[in-house]
């Protein structure tokens, strides 16, 4: 039943994404074609890694309202960021290709994100309270240390930084589209042959090792994607506040399924026609300055409270 | 013999109370006379004697940094406790909650519709604003099951964002950016004599709610506790969302959002020390002091002569603290 | 006296209380049993205006409930209420103090703090004075909310369902603690009772509600029979007699 609606998903995704390439496009095919193009892929790819990047994150801390941005996963990428640029120099990081770099700071991330929310998950366990309090905090903490490094380097070297600090769609990072595909890809195959060991994660540790599963090393793997798929997201447009909270919402709401093989897929084409369709309406239709990013965390937080509140009703 | 024993027990609390202030207050004194002497310009308390200079720059510069950075300080630690006690929930703020957002859009609405109103207007108009969007949080809160009280933190922060989004919306098609900037992140170092004034009422403010302890106190045990107290409750809530938003809103127009210190400072009073605000809420007002103007003045110390904000100081100086909080620090009592 | 007259209660198209019209006695331990769902804690709640009355009218002793001030109310009368709903850090002896709230409105004297000394010894708090709420059993959270109510000095006194959670030691000396306000120190209490041999032990008038109406009022020792158990509950008991008491076999 649910997996019937997909389809048309998927339709609505496909019309988003040619009226994206073609409204206003004036003629001009042969400039238009590939400059919208890595454009249109960037949007997907991001969509992609926030959807993914939220179901999995609520899945090991079985909470629907929880996303990675929430406890300050892209704010850590940002400081990671900021402190490898202080560290070694803006010009001596700006030698590098961009690809290493970001490949270096995805590994970074990576390795925090274990080391940070690994052993958090591990000792909080039952204590979701406390959990989310301490990945708001963190959020916070991550990025006062930021702005702290911010102040303390080049305003020069500032600026290196300050692209992937804030949220932004209209320009994009095309020169990190190759590396940051095979990332996702990735990724997604990965998450895609644990989709049935995900679905039994969700039910709780202790129904987990009770069904064969060890909840410990799938939490790992599951936070290791997770930083990797925030680490593309953030790389190419920024921290986006609420938009795993809003389109994984939907995705409950469109497939109400349990199973990671139909939440999986449905979160990430909402995800992609949220960002595709918003930045056409934006870019082509209503020619506004303001970026997309504000409306999305206006109409993500919108609807978020929106259904917590008719979900208590109910 | 009971008698005595309760009655030296009751003063244990008071005892540990007025301990904290006995340090406490010689501290931030102290503290408050270091900021002084504290900046770009080079001034020592020498220069106080030999130089005519030095006093003006006191007078006009020196002196309403530090008094804003105590009062600022103070009030929103507060205002924070009213908050928390006003939702019956420790991890909201008025400034991640809507309330600053709220004086944010007022006083941007003012800005864009009529900026020509004198500066009073402006406040009057930030703080009813701040004012509708903590009514509409709390009926918002109101409506969340009390069985799940981790809700509520996470609705404040997704409806202060919402608001904030709307606030940078209108602020990216106004052109008033920069403004929005100016509002959105606190910084003392725009503090001259003139300029910082109106937080005084803030301090009034936050002075009057004191005097209300018992009854904020009482709210902040529900409903029927209220009632069958005797409290007027629905009006208790009331004077206490005004004072929130009078606070909040007098410190984003002068200072700029400083978030966190509404949410550290009474998590850390409450832990050590209960929540009988008759007997903590001075406390709170002093820590709050002094650990925004410690904060800024690590901000003016640290990269001198350039600052660093005293949100951004603040950030990793509260979090820290509240970190080890919430992981070590043992329980009142 | 409590004077309950004609009161009707409802929510949407549901009568929770239909009618209702009677009087508890001043002095002495009133119970209100009944099944769930019959209206007990609602009565309980509108008596302390702790929900707004729809239709019908109550006093106690002079005052109007709903029409006198509610701190004039807060010094006559004291409600214990079911939800546990107190959150803040506070002591013992912080929560007792702020029952003392309608009497000194901020300003507490000597009077109120003997007072408060006098609800902590009533209640064998002295050990547990200087805990925080949020370290103690619930039985010992319990009592210190009673305590609270004690020391708002009420010569009413009305506890929605005080036995719950409780063990039946805790329970009993729960009960005879009651007996002892109402013979030694003159209170009057309204309880409501989920066992009814509870209210058979300690109580002196019985008001049984089922369906939002009354089902049977007086003394236990004549109300409450195997007609009325079958007729209130809708089980058949018996009822057999220790002493002058009634007991329901279960």
């Amino acid at each position: 039943m649910a997996e019937r609606r997909l389809i048309p998903t998927a339709g609505l995704l496909l019309v988003a994404a040619v009226l994206y390439m073609t409204l206003g496009a004036g003629g001009n095919w042969g400039f238009v074609l590939p400059f919208r193009g890595a454009k249109l892929v960037a949007l997907l790819l991001v969509g992609v890694a926030i959807s993914t990047s939220t179901v999995l994150f609520q899945t090991i801390t079985r909470n629907r309202i929880l996303t990675p941005s929430i406890m300050g996963f892209d704010a850590l990428y940002v400081l990671l960021l900021t402190g490898v640029v202080y560290g070694f120099g803006g010009q001596a990081y700006l030698d590098l290709p961009p690809q290493v770099l970001f490949l270096f700071n995805v590994v970074l991330l990576v390795g925090a994100s274990l080391l940070l929310f690994g052993t958090l998950l591990g000792r909080a366990q039952g204590d979701l309270m406390r959990l989310i309090l301490t990945g708001i905090i963190f959020g916070t903490l991550f990025s006062s240390v930021t702005g702290f490094f911010q102040r303390l380097i080049d305003p020069n070297e500032f600026a290196i930084v300050q692209v992937s600090s804030y949220a932004r769609f209209t320009r994009i990072e095309t020169d990190l589209l190759a590396i940051a595909s095979l990332l996702v890809a990735g990724c997604l195959i990965v998450a895609w042959r644990l989709r049935h060991q995900l679905d039994v994660l969700a039910l709780g540790p202790k129904a987990a090792v009770n069904l064969g599963v060890d909840p410990r090393r799938g939490q790992l793997v599951v936070l290791t994607l997770i930083a990797v798929l925030v680490s593309v997201s953030t790389a190419l447009v920024g921290p986006v506040v609420f938009l795993g909270l809003l389109v994984v919402s939907l995705a409950h709401l469109v497939t109400p399924s349990a199973h990671h093989a139909v939440i999986l897929p449905a979160a990430a084409m909402i995800s992609a026609i949220v960002l595709v369709a918003g930045q056409t309406i934006m870019e082509r239709v209503l020619s506004l300055a303001t970026p997309l990013s504000v409306v999305v965390d206006f109409v993500g937080g919108l609807v978020f409270l929106g259904l917590l509140l008719k979900g208590l009703r109910r | 013999m009971r008698q005595e024993t309760g009655t030296e027990g009751s003063d244990r609390i008071r005892v540990a109370r007025t301990r904290a202030l006995r340090i406490g207050l010689p501290l931030l004194a102290l503290v408050s006379v270091l900021s002084l002497f504290i900046g770009v310009i080079d001034l020592g308390p020498r220069d106080l004697i030999q130089d005519p200079e030095a006093l003006r720059l006191i007078a006009l510069s020196r002196w309403p940094r530090t008094a804003a950075a105590l009062i600022t300080g103070a009030s929103l630690a507060v205002a924070g406790t009213l908050m928390q006690m006003l939702v019956r929930n420790r991890f909201v703020e008025p400034m991640t909650a809507g309330t600053g957002q709220g004086a944010a859009l007022g006083i941007l609405a003012v800005t864009f519709l009529l900026p020509t109103a004198p500066l009073f207007a402006k406040m009057a108009v930030a703080s009813a604003t701040a004012l509708v969007s903590s009514l509409v949080f709390l009926a918002i809160v109101r409506r969340l099951p009390p069985t799940q009280p981790l809700l509520i933190p996470l609705v404040g922060l997704v409806y202060g964002g919402v608001l904030g989004a709307v606030v940078t919306f209108i602020a990216y098609q106004v052109d008033l950016l920069q403004y929005v900037g100016v509002w959105m992140s606190g910084e003392f170092s725009g503090v001259l004599r003139g300029r910082y004034e109106l937080l005084w009422i803030a301090a009034l403010v936050a002075g009057l709610a004191y005097l209300a302890a018992d009854q904020f106190a009482i709210v902040g045990m529900g409903r029927t506790v209220s009632v069958n107290l005797g409290l007027n409750y629905g009006q208790v809530v009331l004077i206490g969302l005004v004072a929130i938003s009078v606070v909040t809103a007098l410190t984003v127009v002068t200072i700029g959002m400083i978030p966190f210190v509404g949410l550290v400072v009474p998590n850390i009073v409450a832990r050590l020390w209960g929540d009988n605000l008759r007997l903590t809420l001075p406390v709170t007002a002093l820590m709050g002091a002094g650990l925004v103007l410690v904060s800024d003045m690590l901000g003016r110390i640290l990269r001198a002569p350039y600052e660093i904000p005293v949100g951004t100081v603040f950030g990793i100086v509260g979090a820290a603290l509240f970190l080890w909080l919430l992981y070590r620090a043992p329980r009142h009592g | 006296m409590i004077r309950v007259d004609g009161l009707s209660y409802r929510i949407g198209e549901q009568h929770i209380l239909s009618d209702i019209s009677l009087d508890l006695p001043r002095g002495g331990i009133s119970a209100l049993v009944g099944p769930n769902g019959a209206g007990k804690s609602t009565l309980l709640s509108l008596i302390a205006r702790l929900i707004p009355i729809q239709t019908g009218r109550i006093t106690v002793d002079d005052l109007v409930v709903g029409q006198c001030a509610s701190d004039i109310l807060a010094r006559k009368l004291a409600i214990l209420p079911q939800s546990d709903d107190i959150a803040p850090r506070l002591t013992v002896r912080e929560l007792i103090g702020f029952g003392r709230f309608p009497h000194h409105k901020g300003r507490p004297g000597v009077d109120d703090r003997r007072k408060v000394d006098a609800a902590i010894e009533a209640f064998d708090l002295e050990p547990l004075q200087h805990r925080p709420l949020d370290t103690l059993s619930g039985g010992q959270r319990q009592r210190s909310l009673i305590a609270m109510a004690f020391a708002q000095d009420t010569d009413y006194l009305l506890l929605d369902e005080p036995l719950n959670n409780l063990d039946i030691a805790a329970s009993r000396s729960l009960m005879a603690r009651l007996r002892d306000l109402a013979e030694v120190n003159n209170r009057s209490i309204v309880v409501v009772l989920h066992d009814l041999n509870f209210a058979c032990g300690y109580a002196d008038f019985l008001v049984a509600l089922t369906a939002g109406r009354i089902g049977a009022m007086g003394p236990p020792s004549t109300v409450v029979t195997s007609q009325m158990v079958a007729k209130v509950f809708g089980t058949k008991a018996p009822v057999i007699r220790v002493g002058d008491r009634p007991l329901v076999q279960v």
